[in-house]
């Protein structure tokens, strides 16, 4: 039953991971990405992952996408579906990428974890996911966590300096 | 370790000052009727922060932040780095008509995030630092915000940083996964334990692309001519020291010691990344009329230069790379001030064409330039000539003999465009009108730093020698 | 029980996918999609990973990089604007100013 609904979810997501690099038109890109990601919030579902799961949603698909949404609304889409999608020699291009999962079938075989955690399935189930992330997020992990918040706020003044039509 | 207190942060004082600066800049820049206050601000902190770094070793938050004498070199690299910049801007951005103090803001937050790169034991901090470094600059490069070159340089650097950090997290997810850890000394512990699999020579091939990137090593390095021509000089000039320090701050920290075990796999391909970028930088630098692009290619051409203390690896070769960076810094700057001497209302002063004859109009600054294209080319008794010839005896000591062979013939290939830049200052006529100088008081007290030190290295470099060799362990 | 492997070369697959986008198309927006597609393929393989390894620490990374993506997003949507306002173009190689 999971293995079927693993096949679904992953056969959907790599189609539509080629939607998005293949379509004409960048409006029809963002919308296969928004599916997808969709889908990816699935697989963590799958794998016990309901916060990441929720995030996913919630700030990809939510508040990234709309961003590029925003922008592609920039384009000149008659223009852009009748020109070149592709630079040129991307059929060589094509053969790297088709190279690199050769590689990673090959090398990714037998991968064995190295280690074992104290989170196994029913612990994070006793804490919740929610819970036992924050539990580790804000004390293991307090310093990346403060990083972050400071690349958040060069995050705001960048796009308001860089996209402010005009400045004192 | 569950308990989390003040006491904690005490490693990360210089941190925590210059994040409280780049806070303040960006406060005190809303009040400010001259920009330029918001500049002399960050300096001053820098001068805070710098004075705790020596106060301030051990480690924190469960050997995520590592402040040692290694990380503490590169942080008064990176410190050097931004008071000469912010020097160096503050006329600068009046004639580019981009004087906003935003600038300033970015480039404290962006020195916080190499100085974090610097002293991260775990790959996560890594990330984090390096994406908060690069995140800064790649709105530094696109800062004149109505040049289209600007922009476009922005633009091209944004694209290429974002696919090289993703090569990054793919290299870490992979570690993770066959170690159960991100904090590089138990990597370190794990993959001597483990050996070499097929993945973790994956992993080690996707962080080195990633490091590739960051410190433009061919064939990974198409992005830092058109980068590095299109950004504001001033920032060209941050870029071309900084970041690249804390990337290979980063990279010889990652594989010396998380992958030091496995160094008679990695060193191969190193050496030939090595040989590859002196070739292509250097190579290429010859055939640019202009000479911000020139010295693209010519920090290209270094990158594969310091890249052979990795190779070399121990306390010998860091100290030799750490070394190289700390008077390479110097030099490109000091290059860079004279470039931006030259840009003045209405001329770009960025072709070859525009440093004829320049001996004879602006004796003072052909000078000046001519200390500095002597110790990029390695002539003694400039300052780069000490930083190449202990690279050399450290690659020699390690019986690389050859490979200091090989470097030697490219640093006379180098000679060819670095004094060509002399030879159209010294031998040739000037043509048509007269480059005006902009030399402001920061620009020439930015000149007469970089100037000293570079000649001063150069006669006595003991103390930085035994620094480094200190710094290095 | 899905073999972490599946998870893992699904990871994989993506992310070349996004490789092969980011090198191939012109545009750029479609550029930093692939981008994006890229970091799914990592985040993917990472939350699989922590979930066979019962530790929480990669999915600590994953949050990591959501936020990270999220702040990209908004310095790059913000350069490409700005790019946009002094030159007509969206398209990589189109960007005739510097060449070579």
């Amino acid at each position: 039953m999971v293995e079927w609904f693993f096949g679904y979810l992953a056969g959907a997501v790599i189609l539509l991971a080629i939607l998005v690099v293949a379509s004409r038109n960048p409006v029809h890109s963002v919308l296969w990405m928004l599916l997808m990601f969709l889908h990816v919030a699935g697989l963590y579902l799958l794998l016990n992952a309901e916060f990441l799961a929720a995030t996913q949603v919630i700030v990809y698909a939510g508040a990234i996408l709309v961003l590029f949404l925003f922008v592609v609304m920039l384009l000149n889409l008659r223009e852009e579906i009748k020109i070149r999608r592709f630079t040129g020699g991307w059929l060589f291009k094509g053969l790297t990428a088709l190279g690199i999962i050769y590689v990673l079938r090959r090398g990714l075989e037998g991968f064995r974890v190295g280690f074992e955690g104290p989170w196994s399935i029913e612990a994070v189930g006793r804490a919740t996911h929610t819970r036992a992330l924050g539990q580790v997020l804000f004390t293991e992990y307090i310093l990346p966590f403060e990083i972050a918040s400071l690349l958040l706020l060069v995050a705001i003044v960048g796009a308001v300096f860089l996209s402010k039509k005009r400045l004192r | 370790m569950n308990e989390i207190n003040v006491s904690m942060l005490a490693p990360l004082l210089p941190e925590v000052i210059m994040a409280s600066a780049g806070i303040l800049v960006l406060l005190v820049e809303l009040v400010a009727r001259r920009k330029e206050t918001a500049g002399l601000l960050s300096i001053a902190a820098v001068a805070v922060a710098a004075y705790y770094v020596p106060h301030s070793f051990g480690k924190s938050f469960g050997g995520m932040f590592v402040s040692d004498g290694y990380s503490a070199f590169f942080k008064f690299i990176f410190f050097i780095n931004l008071i000469l910049t912010v020097l160096l801007s503050m006329r600068y951005l009046v004639i580019e008509k981009s004087n906003h103090g935003e600038y300033y803001s970015l480039v404290v937050f962006s020195t916080l995030g190499m100085m974090l790169m610097a002293s991260a034991g775990d790959l996560i901090v890594l990330y984090l630092g390096l994406e908060l470094m690069a995140l800064s600059s790649y709105v530094l490069a696109g800062f004149i915000r109505h040049d289209a070159r600007s922009s476009e340089a922005a633009v091209k650097y944004f694209l290429l940083g974002a696919f090289s950090s993703a090569l990054l997290l793919y290299g870490i997810t992979l570690v993770y996964g066959l170690t159960g850890t991100t904090d590089v000394s138990l990597i370190g512990a794990a993959v001597v334990e483990k050996g070499l699999s097929t993945p973790l020579f994956l992993s080690v091939v996707f962080l080195m692309a990633a490091f590739g990137f960051k410190t433009a090593l061919a064939p990974f390095h198409m992005w830092a001519p058109d980068v590095y021509e299109g950004a504001p000089t001033s920032v060209t000039a941050f870029m071309s020291v900084g970041p690249k320090a804390a990337a290979f701050a980063a990279f010889g920290r990652v594989f010396l010691t998380g992958f030091g075990s496995l160094s008679t796999d990695w060193t191969g391909i190193l050496v030939v990344l090595s040989i590859l970028t002196m070739a292509v930088g250097n190579i290429l630098a010859i055939q640019q009329d202009n000479i911000k692009r020139m010295l693209a290619y010519s920090s290209v051409a270094h990158a594969g230069y310091a890249v052979l203390g990795i190779i070399v690896g121990g306390a010998e070769g860091l100290a030799a790379m750490m070394n190289y960076l700390f008077i390479y810094g110097f030099m490109n700057l000091g290059a860079f001030a004279v470039v931006i001497m030259l840009r003045s209302e209405g001329v770009r002063g960025e072709a070859l064409e525009d440093y004829k004859g320049l001996a004879k109009t602006h004796p003072f600054a052909a000078a000046v330039m001519l200390v500095f294209m002597f110790s990029l080319t390695g002539i003694p008794p400039t300052a780069g000539f000490i930083g190449k010839f202990y690279l050399f005896k450290a690659v020699v000591g390690a019986g690389y003999a050859w490979l200091a062979v090989v470097t030697v013939i490219f640093s006379a290939i180098s000679a060819y465009f670095y004094l060509r830049v002399v030879m159209y200052m010294y031998m040739l006529e000037p043509e048509g009108e007269a480059v005006t100088l902009s030399l402001s008081p920061s620009l020439g007290l930015a000149l007469l730093i970089t100037t000293l030190v570079v000649i001063l290295i150069g006669v006595y470099p003991s103390p930085l020698l035994s620094f480094a060799r200190l710094a290095a362990g | 029980m899905v073999p972490l492997y599946w998870y893992l070369w699904l990871g994989g697959v993506v992310f070349a996918i996004g490789v092969f986008g980011f090198l191939a198309r012109r545009n750029i927006i479609i550029m930093f999609l692939s981008i994006e597609l890229m970091l799914n393929g990592v985040n993917i393989s990472l939350v699989a990973l922590s979930h066979y390894m019962q530790d929480l620490r990669g999915q600590i990374l994953v949050f990591f990089i959501i936020a990270v993506a999220a702040a990209e997003a908004a310095i790059g949507l913000a350069i490409i604007i700005a790019m946009f306002r002094n030159r007509d173009t969206l398209h990589a190689d189109e960007m005739a100013e510097m060449k070579g």
